[in-house]
């Protein structure tokens, strides 16, 4: 058990170190710096300010000197505003952009399980149609265009709701409806067709001939054995929504670090780039871990470890 | 003999976009109290479709109960609705599938899928649903039940699995039994101690069992009384003895011939030649005319008379009539 987890620890750091150099190198192969701007500084306040932030030294140092800040859990400052550090960054934004983000999962989850299960039910029937309708619309229909629609008729048609800002309950209706749709079609769509084919196996016929009302054997025997398929997308869904979405937040006006990865590529703010990229991977890293032990809870016959042999 | 079951004129079609493809076409037979009543015939006779209408299992739609008439305990099955058919599934008839690789949940412990259905139908608590899952699983020859109640299915072995299955058939202690093709999926060795458990479990529980089967060799084992399906109906129906004695359909007849026999010297191995009718329309005469060596005009013309050899022994055909005598006498050596 304890070695399954080690090893698999081991793994997860070197996986993000690998995403961590790609990165790096990536990024200060592109051309251009924090300082390239229309307006020309003069040379020798860009050397100043090149040798202030270290990148006067070769490539490899800075790496080196990188890696060495990340062991402290150090992202380094910000090099477009300098009153701010990455960490202080994410620490603001993210708290933000996780509770949209875990609204919005849970609201996609629920939904479109029930979609999909209502839909699988009725296979071939109006129901059926409908809900994978809607599905096709949410996968179809762009977050900021279902963002805009709903502004237009539920904050200035029929103002229910605030237009944008994070500041009460009311607030956050409209931005985890808009984030909601496409995540809650997919799950819709894939909860439908498993489920679809758990539904013709023989445990299922097994489990109507003992007399089993129609809920217990869509919650408890089929409905786990669909689940599988659906887990498995859910954990690079839940990494992208958590850690915030530019567009949404854009328009709602939400403090969350949606933005943070955008901007920091346009302004070259090495910092910035470094500090998003490895606070999502260590973030999605640890959902498709989630993900891996969820599968051997829901299924039996995937252990993550192999047990002694008999 | 108490008559537990009675089906009269079962009629079961399925709508595909082919058309309309009439499965059962009118199959009457009736279950005593404690007897083992096999029902044999080859692929896509109708007997699986048979078993399953009787539990009301055949998907509606595409599936559909033309009509006739499945008489339990005074209830016509076909007229009962959904929650009165659950109350009946599983506590007075049950059913064990052909493959029992597939037939258990696998995300679900045996424990628990022995225990439900009990706990569907009675009201007792979960302790006494293991008590009553341990003593079934010692029922069926499960080792150490205690223990292996908190495993999953995919840590037993083909034959243990199908152990299982009919624990979980006989758990409510039904009346009826409905094994399909119990033994297929097997092999040799195992089929003959799942057999062998069958006659067993009907001695101490008395329940009575319908054998789906294509398997002569596991007829002559356990069967009391033998059906004989062809192309949606029964063509012969008789005792054990009847049937392997003195059979009379010559579909039967090809049947017997067909299987592989160590007892007689030189036995020919003699196939039926010719494929089944197509069932989207099947023949207005008897259905195995085409194949039939003695076939007369009349056989392809109008439906057999039924004839009684005994008042069990049942036939479905025109040799049995006063004017085709003599050609009866010609093939009764097999």
């Amino acid at each position: 058990m304890n070695t399954y987890f080690i090893k698999r620890f081991i793994a997860m750091i070197i996986t993000l170190w690998l995403i961590i150099s790609g990165t790096f190198f990536l990024m200060h192969s592109v051309p251009g710096s924090p300082f390239n701007e229309e307006r020309t500084t003069n040379e020798a306040i860009q050397k100043n300010l090149e040798a202030y932030y270290h990148l006067d030294e070769p490539l490899l140092v800075q790496y080196g000197n990188y890696l060495s800040a990340l062991l402290h859990l150090d992202l380094g400052p910000s090099i477009k505003k300098s009153s701010q550090t990455v960490n202080e960054m994410l620490g603001r934004g993210f708290p933000v952009s996780f509770e949209l983000g875990f609204y919005t999962l849970i609201l996609a989850v629920i939904s479109g399980l029930t979609l999909g299960i209502i839909a699988a039910l009725r296979h071939n029937r109006i129901i059926d149609y409908l809900s994978m309708s809607i599905a096709v619309l949410g996968i179809s229909i762009p977050n900021f265009v279902m963002a805009t629609f709903l502004i237009e008729q539920l904050a200035v048609n029929f103002p229910l709701f605030p237009v944008a800002t994070w500041t009460s309950p009311k607030h956050m209706v409209l931005p985890i409806l808009a984030l909601a749709t496409g995540p809650m079609a997919i799950i819709a769509r894939l909860t439908r067709s498993s489920m679809l084919e758990v539904l013709t196996q023989d445990y299922i016929r097994t489990a109507k001939s003992k007399g089993l009302s129609p809920v217990k054997i869509v919650f408890k025997h089929a409905l786990r054995n669909a689940l599988l398929p659906v887990v498995t997308v859910l954990g690079s869904l839940a990494a992208s929504i958590l850690t915030g979405t530019f567009v949404i937040e854009k328009i709602f006006a939400i403090p969350g670090m949606g933005k943070y990865f955008v901007d920091s590529i346009n302004n070259r703010d090495f910092p910035v780039i470094m500090g998003t990229t490895v606070f999502y991977s260590a973030i999605l890293i640890l959902m498709l871990f989630l993900v891996d032990s969820a599968y051997g809870v829901l299924d039996p016959r995937i252990k993550l470890h192999k047990k002694e042999a008999k | 003999m108490e008559k537990i079951l009675q089906v009269k004129d079962l009629q079961v079609a399925f709508s595909t976009y082919g058309g309309e493809v009439q499965a059962v076409r009118g199959v009457s037979f009736d279950l005593h109290k404690g007897e083992t009543l096999a029902i044999v015939g080859e692929s896509g006779c109708g007997k699986s479709v048979t078993s399953q209408s009787i539990m009301r299992l055949i998907p509606e739609p595409p599936g559909r109960i033309v009509g006739g008439e499945i008489l339990f305990n005074n209830m016509d099955l076909i007229k009962l609705k959904e929650p009165e058919l659950r109350k009946i599934r599983g506590a007075n008839i049950s059913m064990i599938f052909q493959d029992p690789m597939t037939a258990l949940n696998p995300t679900l412990t045996i424990g628990e899928q022995i225990m439900e259905g009990i706990m569907e139908h009675e009201k007792i608590s979960r302790a006494e649903a293991k008590m009553a899952a341990v003593e079934m699983l010692q029922l069926v020859g499960i080792p150490s039940p205690e223990a292996r109640l908190k495993q999953y299915p995919h840590q037993f072995s083909g034959g243990m699995r199908q152990r299982i299955v009919i624990a979980m058939a006989l758990v409510c202690s039904p009346d009826v039994l409905i094994a399909d093709e119990p033994t297929t999926a097997l092999d040799v060795t195992i089929q003959a101690q799942i057999l062998e458990l069958f006659r067993d479990i009907q001695k101490k529980t008395g329940v009575s069992i319908i054998l789906i089967t294509h398997d002569l060799g596991v007829v002559a084992q356990v069967a009391d009384r033998v059906a004989v399906m062809y192309a949606g109906k029964i063509v012969e129906i008789g005792s054990r003895r009847e049937i392997f004695y003195r059979p009379q359909h010559p579909y039967t007849i090809g049947l017997l011939q067909s299987v592989p026999r160590l007892d007689i010297e030189k036995a020919e191995l003699v196939p039926i030649s010719g494929t089944p009718p197509d069932l989207f329309s099947p023949p207005v005469g008897c259905a195995f005319a085409a194949r039939c060596k003695y076939s007369m005009e009349v056989c392809e013309r109008v439906y057999p008379v039924q004839s009684s050899l005994s008042n069990i022994h049942h036939v479905d055909c025109w040799l049995q009539d006063e004017r085709a005598k003599k050609l009866v006498s010609t093939f009764v050596k097999i």
